[in-house]
């Protein structure tokens, strides 16, 4: 049977498959059917396991046989951001230092994926390192948005965001440091869920930033972002700060509603500058909340404005650190020819990383270097202390907080490549909530003149991801939003 | 001007947990290269430390024993450098807050009893090594002994000799034995210590510069470096030089040290808190419960072999620097009273073939050549004169090498002492007629003799004669 990936959800297509009116393999060809078609435009894959996938598929099926299915995500495709570390698929970070690096391990959340039956379609393109806002700094080339070929999808996980927009696989996973499931969920117009820092297990993704990264669902819709959120989430023995809750059940929950929600609009969250239409679709979807139930009030995170910096200085120290195993001594890209062990070090690390990194590195080293450290990393760390407590303060009043998820929809290629500091303001919104470690998720809710998606922010509470998805599936159920599909040939300014 | 120097020194002791400190690789010494690698002590990307539980409670352990604070929160930092034998290019230890803070060390230099009192005790990865000479052109890496626990214990500069820095390496070395957490082998690297040291006028109470010396791989090459630095450092000063702050290594072939990097190549280390940890803590409950299964320490168990059983100082010692010597001592003593007789049997005969047949290994004896109770029960014989203390050195040969009791061996040989006088009286007129010329001899003043009538009615009696019973019946008929 002809099967279209990007009509269906998640749960939708499990719901087939148990009912045998295709099998896991017929949906795996559509979905591969759909890259060979749609990739040369989009780029958002930096491998495809074409053969294990059909592998993983085939046995998904016999598993359908015989009526044996391992879970709702059992024989379906899903994409994995190229930082997720995959045994026996190249693993690249989309960097050039790790172009030929093959994992000897799964992560947890791979694992996780693999043992419920997911279908591991492939590889996603990203932000080198998941440095970035636009995947334009992946070594391998940018991936594109499929509402606008001309535009950027968002980044750091933007060719996840891509895929499952695009309808080449029917949901994907990202990590998030700063905005990097959020944005590009926005900008790509689906649902992009970030969890709590601690919620699901960090072991087995390519680090950036230890204390802010966190692994997330890019879903078409909310409930499947709940059913992926239940799948990945769970105290994880080999991550230290995972943190050691109960996982709710996040789907059964999803019917709560709204009534006696309070919801706050951080007064700080709508500044100058912000595209019109971003404002009054935010301010529509926060209207429509209110008629479904919730009450709103203003309130207030008055060290908002320090989250870039704070972020920039936390992020890059870590960063720095921890992109110092890629040596080119155990794995990865080493220099030819360098005469000395320094030579080798510093050939290796100069021809695999890319600018940004770089750049990323320096100021990390800067930042924790002796006689700048209390001016700097210890600074940041006073300011990131000062921005959880707004956080508390804010949701000691309410359940959850709304606000855009980007100032902006999605920019043009090239637009922000050489002015760091404007593409870093792009986070402006996303990034305090990493800083907080609160979850958060980005819904559509609705676009701008030239067609382009808008994202709505719901930011929760510690742990308190059911009552997030709760909500962000009453707002869903309300609108149209989430069922908008890019159009088969986008315009392009090119 | 005379000078005095200031010591302090920096030891690292290797733990004896069966795994690695941050993942499940074992921390066995001794595996062909890289056989005790995974991807985490490799520092494959995605990978995370977690903390061994054991590893922290011998941090606990030896705070303890020293007399240190525990804290209730401490914390891990990063320690970065670049370098092949530390795969994430830096090392997870602790640096602004430690678990162990104060405490001391106690031991005797010369009789006298001193107290080095300690910054403080912290834990840390080790890295691997770097081997250089196995290959013609290139440098090989073996990661066994990355990740593997290592406390670093922190003295404050209080040391005034190298003969206290080795007292001091001594004491600590057999505290951490004691607790069971290091071997204290330093030949192997499971103890290492790098040592501070400046001079300064004596009486002065103001700290010179100092240098730091590294590559001390015995308690000889302690003292010796500092001996070597001290003299080194008075010349550079006497001549009108001044010393520099920096990193010297002991070389023990040629007894000198050579600088290795001075300060203005100091490394930048930026330290900052380890992300991938969160805060340690340590409740009150889990001090207390390693509090009470600590054992008595060596210094304590010293004093109380002295004290209250009454050994010699020198026995003492010599019993209680291990552990399981000590144990081993108690357990044959508990059915015993004559200590100095059970403390000879211990350190002459026991210890002699443990060492002949090496049977002592790391923090262990493998085997004992007897068991404490056999021991024990051979000494008992002679106490209650069942057998005579010549007799008692041929019955213990063939307890080592038949594992027999001391009393089936006497009984199976006909060994048993005899004290019946007698059979000895017989026996004794038997030897005196049978030499009438040199009972006359003897008679007449050549003394001497006595040992040789002794000897002939010890053969008569084929040696189990009680020899006081002998000496006294045959002075009686000589008389």
């Amino acid at each position: 049977m002809n099967v279209d990936p990007s009509s269906l959800t998640l749960a939708g297509a499990a719901l087939r498959l148990s009912a045998r009116e295709f099998t896991a393999s017929e949906l795996l060809e559509a979905c591969l059917r759909r890259i060979a078609d749609t990739e040369p435009r989009l780029h958002a894959f930096l491998t495809v396991s074409e053969a294990e996938a059909r592998r993983q598929a085939a046995t998904a099926d016999e598993r359908f046989a015989r009526g044996e299915a391992l879970s709702a995500l059992d024989g379906i495709p899903i994409a994995l951001k190229d930082v997720f570390l995959t045994r026996g698929v190249r693993t690249t970070a989309a960097s050039r230092i790790l172009e030929n690096f093959v994992p000897p391990y799964d992560g947890t959340a791979v694992a996780r994926l693999r043992s419920r039956g997911a279908v591991l379609i492939g590889k996603t393109n990203c932000d080198e390192f998941a440095m970035g806002s636009s995947t334009e700094n992946s070594a391998y080339g940018p991936s594109f948005n499929p509402w606008d070929w001309s535009r950027v999808p968002g980044g750091s996980s933007g060719g996840s965001a891509v895929a499952v927009a695009a309808g080449q696989c029917l949901a994907a996973l990202g990590t998030d440091t700063g905005g990097s499931i959020r944005l590009p969920a926005a900008y790509c117009g689906i649902v992009g869920f970030k969890p709590t820092y601690g919620r699901v297990s960090r072991y087995g993704i390519v680090a950036y930033a230890s204390s802010l990264d966190q692994v997330g669902p890019f879903t078409r819709d909310v409930r499947d972002a709940a059913i992926l959120l239940e799948a990945l989430a769970g105290h994880d023995p080999r991550d230290a700060t995972s943190a050691p809750v109960e996982t709710p059940g996040y789907e059964s929950l999803l019917d709560r509603g709204l009534d006696a929600i309070r919801i706050g609009v951080p007064r700080e969250y709508f500044h100058e500058g912000m595209q019109p239409e971003v404002e009054s679709s935010v301010r529509e979807a926060i209207a429509l909340l209110e008629s479904l139930g919730a009450s709103v009030e203003i309130v207030s995170l008055p060290h908002a404005g320090y989250a870039i910096a704070t972020y920039y200085l936390i992020a890059t120290a870590e960063a720095s650190s921890n992109l110092a195993r890629y040596d080119g001594i155990r794995y990865g890209r080493r220099a030819g020819g360098a005469a000395t062990l320094v030579d080798t070090y510093r050939q290796s690390r100069d021809q695999g990383f890319g600018p940004e990194v770089k750049r990323r590195i320096l100021l990390g080293t800067y930042a924790l270097s002796a006689g700048y450290y209390d001016a700097y990393y210890g600074k940041a760390q006073k300011a990131r202390t000062l921005v959880r407590k707004d956080f508390e303060d804010a949701l000691a009043r309410c359940d959850l907080l709304v606000a855009p998820t980007a100032p902006t929809t999605a920019f043009h290629l090239g637009e922000k490549l050489e002015d760091p500091l404007s593409m870093y303001l792009s986070d402006v919104l996303t990034i305090s909530v990493n800083l907080a470690g609160l979850p958060a998720v980005s819904v559509p809710c609705g676009v701008d003149a030239c067609g382009l998606p808008i994202g709505l922010q719901l930011i929760g509470k510690p742990f308190g991801e059911a009552t997030l998805l709760s909500a962000a599936y009453a707002y869903e159920r309300s609108t149209h939003w989430h069922e908008g599909r890019p159009p088969a040939a986008p315009r392009s300014a090119a | 001007m005379t000078f005095e120097p200031v010591i302090g020194l920096e030891v690292h002791a290797q733990l004896l947990t069966r795994s690695k400190l941050f993942c499940a690789c074992s921390a066995e010494f001794g595996a062909p290269p890289n056989a005790h690698t995974c991807p985490v002590c490799m520092a494959f990307p995605g990978v995370l430390p977690v903390l061994n539980r054991r590893a922290v409670e011998f941090a606990i352990r030896a705070g303890l024993a020293t007399g240190s604070t525990i804290a209730p929160v401490s914390r891990f930092a990063r320690k970065n450098y670049f370098y092949p034998d530390l795969p994430k290019a830096y090392q997870i230890s602790m640096y602004d807050a430690p678990i162990c803070l104060g405490g001391e060390v106690r031991f005797t230099v010369d009789g006298a009893e001193r107290r080095v009192r300690l910054v403080r005790i912290h834990l840390e990865e080790d890295a691997g090594k770097n081997i250089h000479d196995a290959h013609a052109d290139a440098s090989l890496v073996d990661l066994n002994r990355a990740g593997v626990p290592l406390l670093e214990i922190v003295s404050e500069p209080e040391l005034r000799s190298p003969a206290e820095a080795a007292a001091y390496l001594r004491a600590l070395r057999e505290t951490l034995q004691y607790l069971e957490v290091c071997d204290g082998n330093m030949e192997e690297g499971s103890l290492r210590c790098d040592a501070n040291i400046s001079i300064r006028p004596t009486g002065s109470d103001r700290l010179g510069t100092r240098a730091e010396i590294k590559n001390m791989n015995s308690f000889r090459a302690v003292e010796r470096a500092l001996e070597h630095e001290i003299t080194r450092q008075i010349e550079v000063v006497s001549g009108g030089g001044t010393v520099v702050q920096e990193t010297r290594l002991w070389d023990a072939d040629r007894e000198v040290t050579r600088s290795m990097r001075s300060k203005e190549f100091a490394h930048d280390y930026r330290y900052f808190p380890e992300p991938d940890l969160p805060p340690l803590p340590v409740s009150p409950e889990w001090v207390e419960e390693v509090h009470r299964s600590l054992p008595e320490l060596p210094a304590d168990r010293r004093a109380r072999f002295e004290r209250d059983i009454g050994l010699p100082a020198y026995d003492a010692e010599v019993l209680t620097a291990r552990r399981d010597v000590a144990d081993y001592f108690e357990a044959a003593f508990a059915r015993l009273r004559n200590a100095k007789a059970l403390s000879n049997w211990v350190m002459e005969s026991v210890l002699r073939i443990v060492r002949e047949k090496k049977l002592d290994e790391q923090l262990r004896i493998r085997d004992w050549p007897v068991t404490p109770e056999s021991l024990a029960e051979l000494v008992e014989l002679i106490e209650n004169a069942t057998i005579s203390g010549k007799i008692a050195k041929t019955v213990f040969e063939e307890m080592v090498a038949t594992g027999k009791s001391p009393r089936a061996i006497v009984a199976d040989r006909g060994l048993v002492q005899v004290t019946d006088e007698g059979a000895i009286s017989a026996a004794v007129d038997r030897v005196l007629a049978a030499h009438a010329d040199k009972v006359s001899e003897y008679r007449a003043g050549k003394d001497k003799l006595f040992g040789f009538f002794v000897g002939q009615v010890m053969r008569v009696m084929a040696g189990k004669a009680n020899p006081q019973v002998v000496n006294e019946l045959l002075k009686k008929a000589l008389s």
